[in-house]
C-alpha cells in the first residue's frame, strides 16, 4: 500500500491549516474525556433511534452505524471547486438520461456504444419516448467522492436512484454540536440544517403542470423493515410530508391518492425510496407487495411526479460511469471539473487482458453491484479469492470494470486505543429542480473503521463522521511540533 | 391524516394502556395471594386474573398449572401470549416506529426507552422467576405507561392524531375496567356481604388496586369497602378516571372532535353517544336489580362494537 494522504497531518509533520483547531482539540482533550464523548455519542444515537438494518444479519436487526467524534474538515476554497464540479456533473447526467429516453443523440453521435445503453439492465424500455415533468430525472443525487492527494477530488461513483445517508449528515451535525460546542465556536462551520428546506423547494418545483393549488407531496417507503427506514421517517418529518407505504396509496383513473381518515386525497409529487422494479406490480415486478398498482400509468400520464424518475439507473451504472467525462463534454461542451477514477472496461478485450494480468493490484467491480458486495479488492484478497474471481470475470467480462487500488485519503479517527488515521470518502447530495441546482455545503463522510480497510460501506462495518466546510481564507499550516505534544499525535499516526 | 397512521396511533395507545392494566392486576393478585386463604376464600385468584386479562384460553393451551410463577410469566413475558406485557410493549414500539413522524420526540423517547429497558428485564427474567425482580418489572411497566401517556398529553398537537390516540386509550381502559368487573361480579353482589362478611374484603381491595382506585374509594365515600359502592365507583362515578362513565365521557368528546374537524359524524359517534347516555341514565340500584353480570357483559360487547365501528369509519378502508 503506497503512503497515503492524511487530511490532517502531512508527511513532513505539518498540520494542514483547516485542521489546526481539530489537532489542538485532540492534543489537549484528555483521553478520558474523548472516551466519555464517544460513549455520549453512542447514547445519543441510540436514544434518537437512528439504526440501520444490515443485510443477512438477523441478530443485528437494528444496529447503530458507528459515529466517529473527530470531524472531517474541508476548506471553503476546496469546497467551492468541488461544488462546481458536482453541479456540472449532475446537470450533464440529467441531460444524458433525458436524451437516452428521448432523441438518443449521444448514441447517434457514436460517443457512446449503443449496446452499453440499450442492452443495459438499467435501461427501461418502458420509459423510452416518455417525457417526465420539467424534464428532470435525477432530483436527488449522492455523488461519492474520494481524495488521494491535496490537489484533487475523484468521483468514485454516482448514485442516481435512491441515494441514502443524508439523515446521517444532519444528525451527525446535531450530535457533534452537543459533543464539541467549543470547536464549533472556534470554527465557523457552514450549516447543513437547511437541507430539508432545499429538498422541499426542489420537490415543489417539479409538480406536474396539471396539478392545482398547494402541491401534496408524500415520501414513499418500503416500510419499517427496510434498512433505511429511519432516514425515510426522519426526512418525512423534516419535510412535513406524509410518510406513505404502497398500501396507503391507490390509483383511480390514472390519478394517485392516499388513503386518509377523511377519504382519498390526491398526491402530486412522490419522493420515492422504493426501487423501480417494486414501484408498480402491473408495470414491473408482479410479485411486488411494496408498490402501488397503476402508479406507472399515472406517472406516464403526467399526473404525478416521481422523484427520482423511473429509469435513472442507466445514469449511475458502473459501465456508464467510465463515459461520464465524455457525457459532460457532449452535453455541456465543458471540460469535467471533477476527475473520474481511471477505469478499465472489461468489455474491451485489451482492457480485459490487462485486468486479468494485474488482478492482485486492482479493484474489480460488478457493474450492477452495490453496497461493496460482489467486488474484488486485489491487494487484500487471498490467492483463492483471486482465482475464483478470475473465473467469474472471464465468463462475463461485460459485467465488470476495474480500477486501480486508490490510496484513499485518511482522517484522524478516535478509538479506545487512541487516535489513528482511517480511510474516508464523502457523499455530498445534489438537488435538481425546475428552478436550478441546490447543494448544501457538506455531506456524509464515511470512514472504514478497520485498520487498512478501504471499504466504507455502512453494511460492511463502516462508520460516519460529521463533515465541516469552513472558511480557510486566513488559515495557515501549523509547523511540526506546534502543539507542544507532538509525540502523542505522531505516535498515534504511526500505528 | 393517513388512515394507517391513525390506526397505528390508536393501537399504540391501546397497547400501552393494556400493559399498564396487566401490571396492576398482576400486582393486585400477588398481594391477594399473600393473604392466608382462610381470609380470601377459594384460592383461585390466578385463574380469575387470567380471565380478567383475557388470556385464560391461551394459558390453558400451555397446559401449565395456574400458579403464581407460571401465570405471572405468561402475563408478563411470554412470547406465546399475544397480550403479554412484553408483546404489548413490542407491538407498541413497532406501531410507533411505523409512524415516527406522527409522534413527538418525547413520545418516541418514552416508547423507545421502554423498549430498550424491556430487553434488560427479559434477560434477567430468563434466569427464572424472582418475585423481587418481577416487582421491579411491574413498577417499570406502570412508569413506562405513565411516561408515554404524559408525553402524549403534554406534547401532542390537539388534532386528529391526538384524538385517535386518546380514543384508543379510553376504549382500552373501558374494556379493562369492564373485564375486571365481569370476572369479579359474583363478589360484588350486595347479598354476599351477609354471607361472606370480611372474607371478601381483601378481594374488594384487590379489585380497587387493579384499577388504582383504592385511595380514590376512600376519598369519594369516606367509609369502609362496600361492594355496591365499588361497583358504583367503577361504573358510574365520573370523577373516577377509570370508571366506565369517565371513559365514555372522553370517548364521546374525542369522537365529536374528530367528527367536527372532518365535517361529519357517523355510526361511531352515534353508537358512542348511545352507550354514554345509557350510563348517564343508570343507577346502581337498577344495575343490581337487572343483574350486574348482564349489564357488564352488554357493556363489553358495546365497547368492542365501537372499536369495530371506529375501524370501519376511519382506519382501515
Amino acid at each position: 500500500m503506497p503512503q497515503c494522504f492524511d487530511e490532517m497531518t502531512l508527511a513532513d509533520g505539518q498540520i494542514r491549516a483547516v485542521y489546526g483547531k481539530v489537532a489542538r482539540w485532540l492534543a489537549e482533550t484528555p483521553d478520558e474525556l474523548l472516551a466519555s464523548r464517544r460513549a455520549q455519542a453512542e447514547l445519543l444515537f441510540r436514544r434518537i433511534g437512528i439504526t440501520f438494518a444490515v443485510h443477512g444479519d438477523k441478530d443485528a436487526a437494528e444496529r447503530l452505524i458507528p459515529f466517529d467524534i473527530v470531524p472531517r474538515v474541508i476548506g471553503r476554497s476546496e469546497w467551492t471547486r468541488l461544488e462546481a464540479g458536482l453541479r456540472q456533473r449532475v446537470k450533464a447526467l440529467n441531460l444524458f438520461i433525458a436524451d437516452v429516453y428521448g432523441a438518443q443523440e449521444i448514441l447517434k453521435s457514436g460517443k457512446l456504444p449503443s449496446d452499453i445503453v440499450l442492452a443495459n439492465p438499467y435501461y427501461l424500455p418502458e420509459m423510452a419516448g416518455q417525457r417526465v415533468p420539467h424534464d428532470i430525472h435525477v432530483h436527488i443525487a449522492g455523488i461519492d467522492i474520494v481524495r488521494i492527494d491535496e490537489g484533487d477530488f475523484y468521483v468514485l461513483e454516482d448514485n442516481l436512484r435512491t441515494p441514502s445517508g443524508v439523515s446521517y449528515m444532519l444528525e451527525n451535525r446535531e450530535v457533534m454540536m452537543r459533543l464539541a460546542p467549543d470547536l464549533f465556536a472556534e470554527y465557523r462551520v457552514a450549516p447543513v440544517e437547511n437541507y430539508p428546506d432545499a429538498l422541499l423547494a426542489t420537490l415543489c418545483s417539479v409538480v406536474p403542470r396539471a396539478a392545482r393549488g398547494e402541491p401534496t407531496i408524500a415520501l414513499l417507503t418500503p416500510g419499517q423493515y427496510n434498512s433505511a427506514y429511519y432516514e425515510h421517517s426522519f426526512l418525512a418529518d423534516k419535510l412535513g410530508v406524509e410518510l406513505v407505504e404502497g398500501r396507503d396509496l391507490l390509483v383511480r383513473d390514472d390519478i394517485v391518492y392516499m388513503r386518509t381518515t377523511e377519504g382519498p386525497k390526491r398526491v402530486d409529487v412522490i419522493y420515492r425510496r422504493i426501487d423501480d422494479a417494486f414501484l408498480d406490480p402491473l408495470a414491473f415486478r408482479a410479485d411486488s407487495v411494496l408498490g402501488v398498482p397503476g402508479l406507472f400509468n399515472a406517472y406516464i400520464s403526467g399526473n404525478v411526479t416521481l422523484a427520482n424518475a423511473v429509469g435513472t439507473g442507466i445514469g449511475d451504472d458502473k459501465a456508464i460511469y467510465s463515459y461520464v467525462p465524455e457525457i459532460i463534454e457532449f452535453y455541456l461542451g465543458e471540460k469535467p471539473i471533477l476527475k473520474n477514477v481511471p477505469t478499465w472496461r472489461c468489455r474491451e478485450s485489451e482492457a480485459l487482458a490487462f485486468v486479468l494480468d494485474h488482478l492482485p493490484e486492482l479493484v474489480v467491480k460488478e457493474v450492477n453491484g452495490s453496497g461493496g458486495f460482489g467486488m474484488l479488492v486485489g491487494p487484500h484478497a487471498t490467492r483463492e479469492e483471486i482465482a475464483l474471481f478470475r473465473e467469474k470475470l472471464s465468463c462475463r467480462p461485460d459485467n465488470f470494470i476495474a480500477q486501480p487500488t486508490l490510496a484513499l485519503s485518511t482522517c484522524p479517527t478516535s478509538f479506545e486505543s487512541g487516535v489513528a488515521p482511517r480511510h474516508v470518502d464523502l457523499r455530498p447530495f445534489v438537488l435538481s429542480g425546475s428552478d436550478g441546482i441546490r447543494v448544501v455545503p457538506g455531506g456524509l463522510t464515511r470512514v472504514a473503521l478497520k485498520e487498512g480497510s478501504l471499504v466504507v460501506n455502512s453494511c460492511q462495518g463502516g462508520g460516519t463522521k460529521d463533515t465541516w466546510v469552513i472558511d480557510d481564507a486566513r488559515l495557515e499550516n501549523l509547523p511540526r511540533g506546534a502543539l507542544g505534544k507532538p509525540e502523542r499525535t505522531r505516535e498515534a499516526l504511526d500505528q | 391524516m393517513l388512515s394507517r397512521t391513525a390506526d397505528n396511533l390508536y393501537w399504540l395507545a391501546r397497547y400501552m394502556e393494556r400493559a399498564d392494566f396487566l401490571a396492576r392486576i398482576v400486582d393486585a393478585t400477588r398481594r391477594l395471594t399473600a393473604v392466608p386463604t382462610s381470609q380470601t376464600g377459594a384460592g383461585t385468584e390466578w385463574d380469575s386474573t387470567l380471565e380478567a386479562s383475557g388470556a385464560a384460553e391461551g394459558f390453558r393451551e400451555t397446559h401449565a398449572a395456574a400458579e403464581e410463577a407460571s401465570v405471572v410469566d405468561y402475563l408478563m413475558f411470554s412470547t406465546d401470549n399475544p397480550s403479554s406485557i412484553r408483546n404489548c410493549i413490542e407491538k407498541a414500539r413497532t406501531n410507533g416506529r411505523a409512524v415516527r413522524t406522527a409522534l413527538t420526540v418525547e413520545m418516541w423517547d418514552a416508547i423507545n426507552g421502554a423498549w430498550i429497558e424491556l430487553k434488560r428485564h427479559v434477560m434477567s427474567n430468563a434466569r427464572g422467576y424472582d418475585r423481587e425482580q418481577s416487582t421491579r418489572f411491574l413498577e417499570f411497566v406502570k412508569k413506562a405507561s405513565l411516561d408515554y401517556d404524559g408525553a402524549a398529553h403534554r406534547t401532542m398537537l390537539r388534532n386528529d392524531a391526538y384524538w385517535f390516540s386518546r380514543l384508543g386509550l379510553y376504549i382500552e381502559r373501558a374494556d379493562n375496567t369492564a373485564r375486571i368487573l365481569d370476572v369479579k361480579y359474583n363478589i360484588l353482589l350486595p347479598e354476599t356481604e351477609a354471607v361472606g362478611g370480611s372474607v371478601d374484603y381483601f378481594q374488594w381491595a384487590a379489585i380497587l388496586r387493579a384499577v388504582s382506585a383504592l385511595t380514590a374509594y376512600h376519598w369519594v365515600y369516606r367509609e369502609s369497602l362496600k361492594p355496591w359502592l365499588i361497583a358504583e365507583l367503577l361504573i358510574l362515578r365520573p370523577e373516577m378516571p377509570r370508571s366506565l362513565i369517565a371513559c365514555y365521557e372522553n370517548i364521546v368528546r374525542f369522537l365529536d372532535s374528530i367528527g367536527k374537524a372532518y365535517g361529519h359524524k357517523g355510526i361511531a359517534q352515534r353508537h358512542a353517544h348511545a352507550v354514554f347516555a345509557r350510563l348517564m341514565e343508570s343507577t346502581t340500584k337498577e344495575i343490581f336489580q337487572s343483574g350486574l353480570h348482564e349489564f357488564v357483559t352488554a357493556f363489553v360487547e358495546d365497547n368492542t362494537r365501537l372499536g369495530t365501528m371506529v375501524g370501519e369509519q376511519y382506519l382501515f378502508d
